[in-house]
């Protein structure tokens, strides 16, 4: 294929040089260090984050204010918000494994949030959808303009919030509260309780309950964003970072200069390069065939295919 | 990218060239004084444009007029206004290459629907501005009764009574849409080939909107659109890019998926067609640096 990283500057294996942000962090800590220094320097000056219960109950004014959320306040469910100092950035960190609808608060953020200059954080679909509303604001007057950095995460599938309920208190039989952290690796997802047990659960078991949307994506390590990270290819505790576009390659330069991160070349870290491709190929070659499925899901009748 | 590149040495080409004098104030500017005063547009590379205005609310008019300097540098280099009703002296329908049409049509107004015909026999390419003018919009809510033609209460989007060939939706729509469509439809007309090919690709979804037809029927688009083609066809992966684009906050999540509430819903067509997966160019978004450069650029 030869198009499944997307164009790139620049790959490296990085993590922050930030103890207390790798204490909170999923792998590297990358986007959290680099939405810290963005907010640090006045790259930006607000970032649009998944946060959690905890930080909404602390931070009212910083969460999507919509009167249905309330009542779907709960832990592990991922909400969107705005941060604009490094603490509440920290209190927002890790990956949340289910859906956090980050784009719906991109015209809020330059709105009553006030912000010039926005950072966001999302999944690929988010980025396309970030960069669709720049090339084509239907309903986002002045925004594009305004988006200064927009970090992609990797991502294979998402799930909503019901699935993981279901996976973490049916299938690994623990309370959504007792969950210390959520990962996807070595095949197997992974939940680990506060009180030290850890469940593993096949992803044969994950799959059926994945979002049904995420399987005609056919990017998954967030071509359109400016940088974008994952743990896929590099050693644990570490992220594999693609710098993408200008903006991207002159906040890395400058973070790395400012010795916001350690690296190590791309080259050098096993697994590498060569797992991220094989991953990423899996991925969009599964998904195109769905995308072909589509076209004769029924009898004579096609489902919609929104790519054209 | 060559296409784009391209499109970059045009625009620096078409830059008119100074008035020799305005930079150094030097003995020149006496011996030829005539020259700072001559007419250095050049007319005639470009597009001749016509805004007729229906039943809207003048917001696209200041959507475009939003565009501040950037409008000016359109008018300048690319754009010939000939006729509208607000920012022109001409307010009567004029032979042009492009027509942008505001608002939708009272077809209770003859005067209106003439009009928008005859738009349609003068202009090449009829653009549909704004909600109202594709959709019907809030102006699917009228009843009729105001003073002083309480008669006039049947109002439709104009691709009911005309052949349309974009689109631009959003109430009101955003500034910078109309800028790109703008300077793509500049491109259509006078570009190069290469030029022609990316307006082309730019320009094809918002081209297809006229002729695809929405969920509820009759052209309305609603958050229907949204439930019908994105959510019940099992394409949505809950971005909220719907959610942020809704004028009028109807729409929140439930599930992780976007939730409207539809009598709060003014019919505009934004939400479904911010969503990425409404309609989505891969060719386009995925050179997204280098268009917005571009149309930056050309704006310089």
């Amino acid at each position: 294929m030869g198009a499944e990283l997307g164009k790139y500057k620049a790959c490296v294996s990085a993590r922050s040089t930030d103890k207390e942000i790798l204490k909170h962090a999923q792998d590297g800590g990358i986007v959290t260090s680099l939405l810290g220094y963005a907010l640090d320097t006045g790259i930006i000056d607000g970032a649009i984050v998944a946060a959690t219960k905890d930080f909404a109950a602390k931070h009212p004014s910083l969460i999507m204010r919509d009167n249905s959320n309330w009542d779907m306040i709960e832990p592990w469910r991922p909400i969107p918000a705005v941060v604009s100092t490094k603490a509440d950035l920290l209190a927002a960190a890790g990956t949340k494994y289910n859906i956090s609808p980050n784009v719906s608060m991109i015209k809020e953020a330059t709105r009553s949030f006030g912000l010039d200059k926005v950072g966001i954080v999302g999944t690929p679909c988010q980025m396309q959808a970030v960069r669709k509303l720049q090339l084509y604001p239907i309903g986002a007057r002045d925004v594009g303009a305004a988006v200064a950095l927009a970090v992609g995460i990797f991502c294979m599938e998402n799930f909503p919030y019901q699935s993981i309920l279901q996976l973490v208190e049916d299938h690994a039989a623990m309370k959504m509260e007792s969950v210390k952290k959520m990962e996807i690796g070595k095949g197997k997802f992974w939940i680990y309780g506060k009180r030290g047990q850890v469940v593993q659960l096949p992803l044969k078991v994950t799959h059926k309950y994945e979002q049904p949307g995420c399987h005609v994506c056919l990017d998954y390590v967030a071509n359109l964003g400016d940088i974008s990270t994952g743990s896929v290819g590099s050693p644990d505790g570490w992220s594999t970072v693609f710098v993408r576009s200008k903006i991207g390659d002159s906040v890395w330069a400058n973070a790395m200069a400012a010795g916001v991160f350690e690296t190590q070349p791309i080259e050098k870290v096993k697994p590498g390069l060569e797992l991220v491709t094989k991953l990423a190929n899996e991925k969009i070659t599964k998904n195109k065939n769905t995308l072909e499925s589509r076209k004769t899901f029924g009898v004579g009748k096609a489902l919609r295919n929104p790519y054209i | 990218m060559g296409l784009l590149s391209s499109v970059f040495k045009k625009n620096v080409s078409t830059e008119p060239p100074k008035p020799a004098a305005a930079p150094s104030r030097s003995a020149d500017v006496a011996a030829k004084p005539a020259e700072t005063k001559k007419e250095v547009k050049p007319v005639a590379d470009k597009i001749t444009l016509g805004y007729t205005h229906l039943s809207g609310c003048t917001g696209c008019t200041v959507a475009l007029a939003d565009n501040y300097a950037g409008l000016l540098t359109l008018l300048d280099r690319y754009v010939d206004l000939k006729y509208m009703p607000t920012l022109a002296d001409v307010r009567h329908v004029q032979k042009v290459d492009v027509s942008f049409v505001e608002g939708s049509v009272c077809i209770n107004d003859k005067l209106a629907v003439e009009e928008l015909k005859e738009t349609r026999e003068k202009s090449t390419i009829v653009v549909a501005l704004g909600g109202c003018a594709c959709y019907g919009n809030i102006t699917r809510f009228c009843r009729g009764g105001q003073q002083n033609q309480p008669q006039h209460e049947a109002y439709l989007p104009i691709n009911e009574l005309i052949k349309v060939d974009v689109f631009i939706p959003g109430c009101a729509p955003t500034p910078q849409l109309i800028r790109n469509v703008a300077v793509m439809a500049y491109l259509l007309l006078k570009g190069t080939k290469e030029q022609k090919d990316l307006a082309t690709a730019y320009l094809k979804p918002l081209m297809a909107l006229p002729v695809q037809g929405t969920a509820c029927g009759a052209s309305t688009a609603c958050f229907c659109d949204l439930m019908t083609n994105v959510i019940d066809q099992g394409l949505c992966m809950g971005c909220g890019s719907c959610a942020s684009a809704c004028p009028v906050n109807a729409i929140t999540h439930e599930y992780g998926k976007p939730q409207g509430e539809r009598d709060l819903c003014i019919k505009c067509g934004a939400c479904y067609n911010q969503c990425p997966r409404s309609w989505f160019s891969f060719d386009v978004v995925e050179n997204y640096e280098a268009i917005n450069e571009a149309i930056m650029a050309a704006l310089q």
